[in-house]
């Protein structure tokens, strides 16, 4: 039984991890319509950005995490302008396309420049462990489950309470719409992605601290991954993005607990095309009729 | 139309790029196939690196037979068909006399038909499977094969550290980490000792806590973990945390500065399997290891080193066959002997009748954050 | 009509025995010629999922790698034995038997299993499909990972080297010849509809369940064979040749050359099996240069290099009239 919470519990902080990079995603989906495979590589991004700002400049901990938001929101405004709005208008399998392209070519980048090895994160929480029982909990899954809840709600409040956010919704429903009502669509796209880019960027620091170990490649599975959990969740819907995480999480951990670490990675597209045949906009998702 | 001229013309360029090869005159070529990009890049990059390094100091010193070796690094990617490409590229475009290559068993499986079809001398610096030097007798390999290792660590643990239950990790995605795996199992059932659990992972993964949750539950006085560093150092510490004390143990793919920078204390009291201690006092490792650290900035890992070692065991190869012809160069490699073995790095190497070489392990234990040697075994 | 068939068969063995005429090529042109051939077979069978009937999928090299692993598993444990079956043969004749339905049978393995997964996921449009698709893709490479009989992660080595440049243009001619024709038919018409508007010409009476099922079936059928053509080509197969990338490297050939453009996928193939090899030389910067490249194009072209339309001979005798108009013009 103290075996099952445990691995639970650490379901629950992979869980978090995959629900940060979905927030990312299932706004941009949101509002283009764009699988944005770029995703999982500015998360590794972002890693690298608070690896410098930690271990070469010495930041401490939350300012070096501020950094890495930045840096990487700085990214994702440069990666929109020159990459995707050019593409606007343009079939959207094409903008799929170049997203793949920026993918590769960030990740490419990056060997090319530090190297394929991955690096250790500079620890700058010393590690706490607690004992409850037999059960293990350390400082870093408390912060790692805490940060990511507190980043969702404040995105749920952006999103929800504030204009930007009224104008982000606005464009998500009817460009055109959105547009005549004098709503700035580029700047509103801008910030999605800058929001996005920089959860994501929190999510690739939390990681290096939680796992002690960044490379240039470490974007590619999470990535695919957090966008299964945005699916499975109701891509667009914030709350679905976090609910897809956790569901992920949790699955991925207990089937390779008690069936088989090696059917893991599978695990996520099995219960993804499950959810999809049963309900096709995703647990929390509205199903959207289609009008002729 | 016209844009469609255009396109054609551009085309037409790419394509006769492909078709005339560069020429140098006057040196020998000699091929390298790595993967410096895509999932196993960190491996590709440190076995180029070795090779690179190594025909740097033998073009220092003016070459062999009088003319300097030129290098023609190939990337892969770690796929199939694009180690196909390099090879054929190599052979038929750049006429190589020798080709190194690949990290991975899987893929020097691919490489070596190519090379003992068009008679070209392969060396693979680290892949393991047995199978690939069966192809045929052009291809030779600088590194152990599974079973010597998982047995001396299966034997290190029984008789020395005298523990006698063992859990096993592997790296189900690796050819080395399953082989491994499997030879010490049954040597140390052999011995006497029990597995009492026996998990795997991929490589590349990053949370291993479920795994080690069951190992932790299974109580073993030891767990034996043969993967490679880039994995090692993120379960030595997610394993710390969970609570489990016990020792760990693996193989060459210990062998890394990064294992230490990524594990820290967690990997303290552990011990593997190696080609030589880099404490060693042999003038050879030494200057190499110096060498390496001021050219690329880190200690080298096994997979440089042994790199390293195939290259030069190339050059000398040359130099004993005085040509750089292919079947001659193949005649001088079997006729290394335990008399008079190459001498190189990882040890004295000398090949057995299937081309895998003859030398002996030690076995290190991570002590005080450095590698501190323990015992030597011989083959 | 009788005599057409004549002429094409004629056609098909001139063109096969220009494959055994090619051996005499340096061996590396030849097996990028190879390389171009079975990429164009997959292009051209995505293409009639995406670029005519309009169904996203991006989980091709499931239903190559499909193909690949199961026609290589009956060739390592089955071949020897069907070949003596065949012992009042040639040796030479069987051995083409045996590995043409081994072939065969791979492609049908992966159209069964296209089936299979098509029907329920078709239902779904757009990105949805496109994720269960790659969905499926990995699914397959995780089963492929733990089948211990096909090597798992170790690979699969051992598979008889039977393809060459001859069986290759063989297969790139069925394809080619199957798919313009089925565009070319009433079936091709109702397929291309689905494209245009599924809800319209659902009310047109087409069953659109059907024919996006059919597309979905014929493209993992060549799929399948072009896996299989290429594990007898290397001799060995890995999981690493079919991850997610290969999909896209699929998809990337169509959008290249154009969707909906059969002469686009064959160029698009082209491009993306030479491009590589022609940025060998830059070994560190290779794949840095071709994203450039790819993100390049697609800012530049984002329609495809064709765009929809058909490179034919016919186009030849159209620049040659306009050119002569131009010189008429000119001389007035």
């Amino acid at each position: 039984m103290e075996n099952v919470i445990q691995q639970i519990l650490n379901g629950i902080s992979l869980g978090s991890i995959y629900a940060l990079i979905a927030l990312g995603y299932t706004m941009v989906y949101g509002i283009l319509r764009l699988i944005n495979f770029a995703h999982g590589d500015i998360y590794m991004m972002g890693a690298f950005l608070g690896y410098f700002a930690l271990g070469l400049w010495n930041f401490s901990f939350p300012i070096g995490l501020l950094f890495a938001m930045g840096g990487a929101a700085v990214l994702g405004i440069i990666i929109e302008r020159f990459a995707y709005r050019p593409l606007r208008l343009a079939p959207r399998i094409s903008l799929l396309i170049t997203a793949i392209g920026v993918s590769f070519l960030l990740e490419n980048l990056m060997v090319l420049w530090v190297g394929a090895s991955p690096r250790p994160f500079p620890q700058k929480i010393p590690l706490q462990i607690y004992f409850i029982g037999d059960i293990v909990v350390t400082n870093r899954q408390i912060i790692i489950v805490l940060v990511s809840i507190t980043l969702m709600f404040l995105l749920q409040f952006i999103v929800l309470k504030t204009k930007v956010g009224k104008a982000m919704r606005a464009v998500s429903f009817d460009k055109e719409t959105a547009l005549m009502m004098g709503i700035d669509i580029d700047k509103v796209i801008s910030l999605t992605f800058a929001i996005g880019s920089s959860l994501a960027a929190a999510a690739g620091v939390l990681v290096g601290l939680y796992f002690n170990k960044i490379d240039p490649y470490m974007g590619v599975m999470p990535g695919l991954k957090a966008f299964v959990a945005a699916v499975l969740g109701g891509i667009g819907i914030i709350p679905g993005a976090m609910l897809g995480g956790f569901i992920l999480g949790i699955a991925e951990v207990l089937v390779s607990a008690f069936i088989s670490s090696t059917v893991r990675d599978a695990v996520a597209f099995v219960i993804l095309i499950l959810i999809l045949l049963i309900r096709p906009s995703g647990i929390l998702g509205k199903y959207m009729r289609e009008k002729v | 139309m016209q844009r469609f001229l255009k396109v054609m013309l551009l085309l037409g360029i790419i394509f006769s790029l492909l078709i005339f090869p560069l020429q140098a005159a006057g040196t020998i070529k000699i091929g390298a196939i790595f993967p410096i990009t895509g999932p196993i890049a960190t491996f590709g990059i440190s076995s180029a690196n070795g090779v690179k390094m190594a025909f740097e100091e033998v073009n220092a010193k003016g070459g062999v037979l009088g003319s300097k070796i030129e290098l023609i690094l190939e990337d892969d990617q770690y796929k199939a068909e694009e180690v196909a490409n390099a090879a054929k590229k190599l052979i038929e475009r750049d006429k190589v006399v020798a080709i190194l290559g690949e990290v991975a068993s899987s893929m020097s499986l691919v490489l070596a038909p190519i090379c003992q079809a068009s008679k070209v001398v392969m060396i693979t610096p680290t892949s393991t499977n047995p199978r690939v030097t069966l192809v045929g007798d052009y291809i030779f390999r600088a590194c152990f094969i599974d079973d010597f290792q998982g047995t001396v660590m299966a034997n290190f643990v029984y008789k020395t550290l005298k523990l006698k239950t063992s859990a096993i990790l592997v790296a189900v995605t690796s050819d080395y980490s399953k082989g491994l795996a499997q030879f010490y199992k049954e040597a140390y059932t052999k011995l006497g000792g029990k597995i009492v659990v026996e998990e795997s992972y991929s490589e590349g993964d990053s949370d291993f806590r479920a795994q080690l949750t069951k190992i932790k539950a299974a109580k073993p006085e030891f767990v034996y973990l043969p993967g490679y560093y880039s994995d090692i150092g993120p379960i030595l510490l997610q394993a710390r945390e969970l609570g489990i004390t016990v020792p760990f143990g693996g193989g060459d793919g210990w062998d890394s500065p990064k294992l230490l920078e990524t594990a820290g204390k967690a990997a303290e009291g552990c011990y593997f399997s190696n080609h030589y201690s880099p404490e060693s006092k042999d003038l050879k490792v030494q200057t190499f290891v110096k060498n390496y650290k001021k050219k690329f900035g880190e200690t080298p890992d096994a997979l440089a080193a042994l790199s390293y070692d195939a290259a030069m065991l190339l050059v000398e190869a040359i130099k004993r066959a005085g040509s750089s012809e292919s079947s001659k160069i193949r005649d001088a490699l079997v006729s290394f002997t335990k008399d008079k073995p190459f001498r190189g790095v990882t040890g004295s190497i000398y090949f057995d009748q299937n081309r895998n070489p003859i030398k002996s392990a030690v076995i290190i234990e991570i002590k005080g954050g450095k590698q501190v040697y323990k015992a030597t075994v011989k083959p | 009509m009788k005599r057409n068939y004549l002429l094409l068969i004629l056609i098909i063995i001139f063109l096969v025995y220009l494959g055994r005429l090619a051996r005499g090529l340096n061996p590396y042109f030849y097996q990028i010629l190879v390389f171009w051939g079975i990429n164009s077979i997959l292009a051209m069978s995505l293409n009639l999922i995406n670029g005519f009937a309009g169904q996203f999928s991006i989980g091709h090299a499931g239903f190559m790698a499909v193909g690949g692993y199961f026609s290589s598993a009956l060739s390592v444990y089955h071949g020897e034995r069907f070949i003596s079956l065949l012992n009042f043969l040639p040796l030479n004749i069987a051995q083409i038997v045996v590995f043409f339905v081994f072939l065969l049978l791979g492609g049908l393995f992966s159209a069964i299993l296209g089936l299979i997964v098509g029907i329920p996921t078709l239902r779904l449009k757009g990105d949805y499909l496109a994720i269960a698709t790659l969905g499926f893709g990995e699914i397959v490479r995780v089963t492929i990972l733990n089948l211990d009989i096909v090597g798992g992660p170790r690979g699969f080595p051992g598979i008889p080297q039977r393809t060459d440049l001859s069986w290759v243009i063989f297969w790139f001619i069925i394809c080619l010849l199957v798919i313009r024709n089925i565009i070319f038919s009433s079936h091709g018409r109702a397929i291309i509809s689905i494209r245009e508007d599924e809800i319209a010409s659902e009310t047109m009476g087409i069953n659109t369940t059907f024919y996006k099922v059919l597309a979905f079936i014929i493209g993992a059928f060549f799929a399948g064979i072009a896996g299989g053509l290429f594990a007898h080509y290397l001799m060995m197969l890995h999981p690493s040749s079919f991850t997610f990338f290969r999909s896209v490297e699929i998809l990337l050939m169509i959008v290249l050359g154009g969707m909906g453009s059969i002469t686009g996928s064959i160029l698009g193939a082209f491009i993306l099996t030479v491009l590589p090899e022609a940025l060998r030389g830059f070994t560190y910067l290779r794949l840095v240069i071709y994203s450039i490249i790819l993100i390049g194009i697609m800012l530049l072209r984002p329609q495809g290099i064709m765009g929809g339309k058909e490179f034919s001979p016919l186009i030849i005798k159209k620049i040659y009239a306009r050119v002569k108009e131009n010189e008429n013009t000119r001389s007035k």
